[in-house]
């Protein structure tokens, strides 16, 4: 066990834990931020996306040592209300099915545009196939990326 | 005009309001606005709520409160079943709260996520709750104003009398409309008249999902939680043999290991029971980092079992299936090799019209051609899940299960518990595609809240759910068919199985359009278990049927379209047989939208087409799939869909079901299949198990609804299998060669074609 200082949406926060927690089970069974989801536990869905000093990492092999005194944004942080450009354009196209791999699908999205403010057709098949939507939501994704990126722009 | 009977009673919300009072968990059950703009244009909460029957509640300042019976698997129905209650109690949908119903089947009717019935069984009973309602607020106003109800009319929440001018708003009129007897008959509105059913209207989710709050089974939390993981033996065909779990037990946070079986030894399972592995080794501890790895110092051995017999109860018939489990562990080349031998033997006759075997004798021209697929894994995106808190009197139990109706009797056997001491609370699931219809989880974490004494979740991890079974299983089908020196279609053959289970619908088309039609099927036992996968059944042989009817046109020298257009008119003016399952006019009515709405026959450079149309679920869909290859590659550059599926209640969300359907088909056949090697799956989570990534999706999905009045049908699953026969259709024109075995992507990785 060890005291790790964490900054998770803006809040500081120690925790006493095992260093090699992966932050998708600190930020889901120690911080209650449920948001951030658990798919499988390999970085190969996406579905635990979170933003690291705004990059997108998949948070289930980000051991929480790692994450110590960085600039954490989960999908809980990235508004108050859901008003976000991206969490706006997702609600513009209806995009989710079951909704699972959305929040992970959103974080992906904030991180593409954040870099990339304009992306291609490539530029967004390129940043978003390493998150699975079981339910095949993919032609709504882009189609709220783009809405996203003429809202920010 | 209809006029239907009501069977709403009247305080049958007493059971959901004593659940909803219960403050269970954390953050769930949180009231859902249909308008989800900002939190400041959140509704205002009445001061008291007046229920009028067991779908739905009024506040006194006219806020409605609309009960979704049924579970969330992603198919919308939390959004869509309460819009058809609104639309006929006739309120303004801003106004309307959605919450998720308890688990109560004396309210409402077939609390199931499965076989695309939602919508379609509860159709009468949703219009009926509003109507009721409706006609309650009604009587009440006539009362209050004392002249004659049949004067009174209604428009989005409010109540008007023209001769006197008078009006009031539900909310003032609730409370005395939840003293008026429940009417004995209501009339319904005319389809014409729909203002809410048909609008397209956003999920009422929608901001709780993409806010990140907690709705899903695995978000689940209680005060003094534990979190519990299961064990189940890594191949089909083993057993548990002996448990060593000093290590485990001695890993930080660890509370308890043990063995559970999921079933007790006497208990008669039905049909959702399935579950390849019931003895389980659980470790319980208190976070899930700590209990995933104390569950790798588990030193566990394994031993063959052998064969038994179990026997299901079927859900809706009541008839026991018995089901043989045979020893030994399986691999994939054996699989391939028994469904060869069956193939070269004949098979039970399952439908014979005319006379094939002279049929084919005669024959111009015979074409036969062999159909393959693997097992496929469910792959939710959400492993499964379940919550469980069991004390000596009661069990409240939450997660993602299809079936909580059946499940909660499965739950109150195992627990020795009387039924009404079972609560399921039904949460919105990461997908169902079927796997969840079969809720062993939900049972396993019973039986340990149990043992424990203490609320645990239990959680499978992607492995665990990946390598657990109820698979799709293996399916091959050969088809035959004998053209004249005419190009006519003069005989018809198919000969399907699967490993365990036939994929054969022996009176589907093109069974009634054909003379001369045989159909057999056979099957074969297998250790490996098998359950719904979205589309059952249907998800292999549409491919199958409409990649050989393309061939066969081809061979016959017509357009694959014509050519089913000529068939579907046989079948409507002098259809072969009896009992042939679909509506030939229906059929064909998708196929001529498909063809116009893609400019069918108009050669675009560099496109290659395919078409392709199936029925199931009681509803049409006919797609045409343009492909263009890419550096070698396939890529589909467009899905034109056309679906006949009735009446489309919410076709916001009916398209992307559609759409959604689609990918799924050309991600399935195209890239997934689950293979095993002396019992052990080779997949085990998405490195090797290969899903639709977002770079593999079509650009764009062209959705068409024909227009009818006919009461809904099913949506979430008739989508799905056609779209496999079109992309091997479209893959053939872009490439020169037929693909038969799934998923095609192999054959692009072996292939020497040019490209």
């Amino acid at each position: 066990m060890a005291a790790i200082n964490l900054k998770v949406n803006g809040k500081k926060q120690a925790v006493d834990i095992d260093p090699t927690t992966p932050m998708l089970w600190v930020l889901r069974d120690h911080l209650n931020l449920v948001g951030t989801k658990f798919g499988c536990g390999i970085a190969a869905c996406g579905a635990c996306t979170i933003l690291v000093e705004g990059n997108a990492v998949r948070s289930c092999q980000l051991p929480v040592s790692a994450a110590a005194n960085k600039e954490i944004t989960t999908i809980e942080g990235l508004s108050e209300n859901g008003d976000h450009p991206v969490q706006q354009a997702w609600l513009e196209h209806d995009v989710p099915q079951c909704g699972y791999c959305q929040a992970g699908q959103i974080m992906s999205a904030v991180s593409l545009l954040k870099s990339n403010p304009n992306p291609s057709d490539e530029d967004i098949d390129n940043a978003m196939s390493g998150n699975i939507c079981r339910c095949g939501t993919y032609v709504r994704i882009k189609a709220a990326i783009k809405t996203a990126a003429s809202i920010k722009s | 005009m209809t006029i239907v009977k009501t069977t709403i009673g009247r305080r049958s919300f007493l059971k959901a309001s004593a659940l909803a009072g219960g403050g269970l968990m954390l953050g769930f059950n949180s009231l859902i606005s249909c308008t989800f703009k900002s939190e400041k244009e959140i509704l205002a909460l009445p001061k008291e709520w007046f229920e009028l029957n067991g779908y739905l509640k009024i506040g006194d300042n006219g806020v409605v409160t609309i009960m979704s019976p049924n579970p969330e698997i992603g198919q919308n129905v939390k959004t869509s079943m309460p819009m058809i209650v609104a639309e006929e109690l006739d309120v303004d949908w801003k106004n309307v709260i959605v919450e998720q119903a308890p688990l109560n089947t004396e309210i409402f009717v077939r609390q199931l996520a499965g076989g695309s019935q939602s919508i379609r069984q509860s159709w009468k009973g949703l219009r009926t709750a509003g109507a009721t309602a409706r006609q309650m607020l009604r009587e009440a106003a006539a009362a209050t104003w004392k002249v004659p109800v049949n004067e009174i009319t209604t428009e989005a929440g409010m109540l008007h009398h023209k001769a006197s001018d008078k009006s009031a708003g539900y909310g003032e009129m609730a409370s005395a409309a939840s003293k008026i007897p429940v009417p004995k008959e209501v009339t319904l509105k005319e389809v014409k008249d729909f203002k809410i059913i048909g609008t397209p209207t956003k999920n009422v989710d929608g901001l709780n999902i993409v806010t990140g709050k907690p709705l899903y089974g695995l978000d689940y939390k209680k005060e003094g939680m534990l979190i519990a993981m299961i064990a189940h033996p890594p191949a089909f065909g083993l057993k548990l043999k002996s448990v060593d779990d000093s290590r485990a037990k001695a890993m930080p946070g660890v509370k308890d290991v043990f063995t559970i079986k999921t079933y007790n030894e006497d208990y008669s399972k039905h049909m959702f029971d399935v579950s390849a592995f019931p003895d389980l080794v659980v470790v319980v501890g208190n976070s899930t980092w700590e209990v995933m790895n104390a569950r790798k110092a588990l030193k566990l051995e394994w031993e063959p079992f052998k064969e038994y017999e179990e026997t299901f109860t079927h859900f809706a018939t009541g008839n026991k299936m018995p089901k043989k489990v045979p020893a030994g562990l399986e691999s994939t080349a054996k699989h391939e090799q028994l469904m060869a031998e069956f193939s070269a033997k004949p098979g039970k006759v399952v439908r014979k019209d005319g006379n094939p075997e002279v049929a084919f004798k005669k024959a111009a021209k015979v074409i036969e051609r062999t159909y393959t697929a693997p097992f496929l894994a469910h792959n939710t995106m959400e492993p499964m899940n379940f919550f469980a808190h069991v004390t000596d009197d009661k069990a409240d139990l939450a997660g993602p299960v299809q079936t909580p109706e059946f499940m909660e009797k499965s739950a109150a056997a195992r627990l020795g518990l009387p039924l009404e001491k079972v609560d399921i609370q039904m949460t919105r699931m990461g997908g169902g595609f079927g796997r969840r219809l079969y809720g062993h989880f939900l049972v396993e974490a019973a039986a340990i809240s149990q043992k424990m004494k203490a609320p645990i979740k239990l959680i499978y991890s992607r492995e665990d759910d990946m390598t657990d079974g109820t698979y799709r299983p293996s399916y091959q089908a050969v088809y035959r068919a004998a053209l004249d020196a005419n190009n006519n279609l003069i005989g018809f053959h198919v000969r399907a199985g699967g490993i365990p289970e036939s994929p054969l619908f022996a009176n589907r088309f093109p069974a009634g359009a054909v003379e001369n039609y045989l159909a057999e099927e056979w099957s074969h036992d297998s250790n490996i278990s098998i359950g719904a996968f979205r589309a059952p059944r249907s998800n292999f042989i549409a491919g199958a049927e409409q990649s050989f009817l393309d061939e066969v046109s081809e061979a016959a020298g017509k357009d694959p379209i014509a050519f089913r257009l000529e068939l579907l008119d046989r079948a409507m003016k002098n259809p072969v047989g009896k009992d042939n399952d679909y509506e030939a006019n229906r059929y064909a009515g998708v196929l001529e939208l498909v063809k116009a709405k893609s400019n069918w026959g108009e050669a675009q450079p560099g496109v290659s087409r395919g078409v392709s149309a199936y029925f199931c679920h009681n509803s049409y869909v006919a797609h045409v799939i343009d492909l263009v290859m890419e550096k070698g590659k396939p890529r589909v550059q467009k899905v034109h869909c056309a679906v006949d599926c009735g009446i489309v209640v919410n076709p916001l969300a009916a398209t992307n079901l559609v759409e959604g359907g689609s990918v799924d088909g050309i991600g399935q056949s195209m890239y997934c299949g689950l293979t095993f090697t002396d019992g052990v799956p080779d997949q085990t989570n998405f490195d090797k198990y290969r899903m639709i990534r977002h770079r593999e999706a079509p650009d764009v999905i062209d959705v068409h609804f024909v227009k009818n009045e006919i009461d809904p049908t099913g949506l979430g699953e008739p989508p799905f299998p056609p779209v496999m026969g079109a992309l091997a259709n479209a893959l053939y024109k872009a490439s020169g060669k037929r693909f038969y075995t799934q998923p095609f992507i192999k054959d692009f990785e072996t292939s020497t074609m040019r490209m």
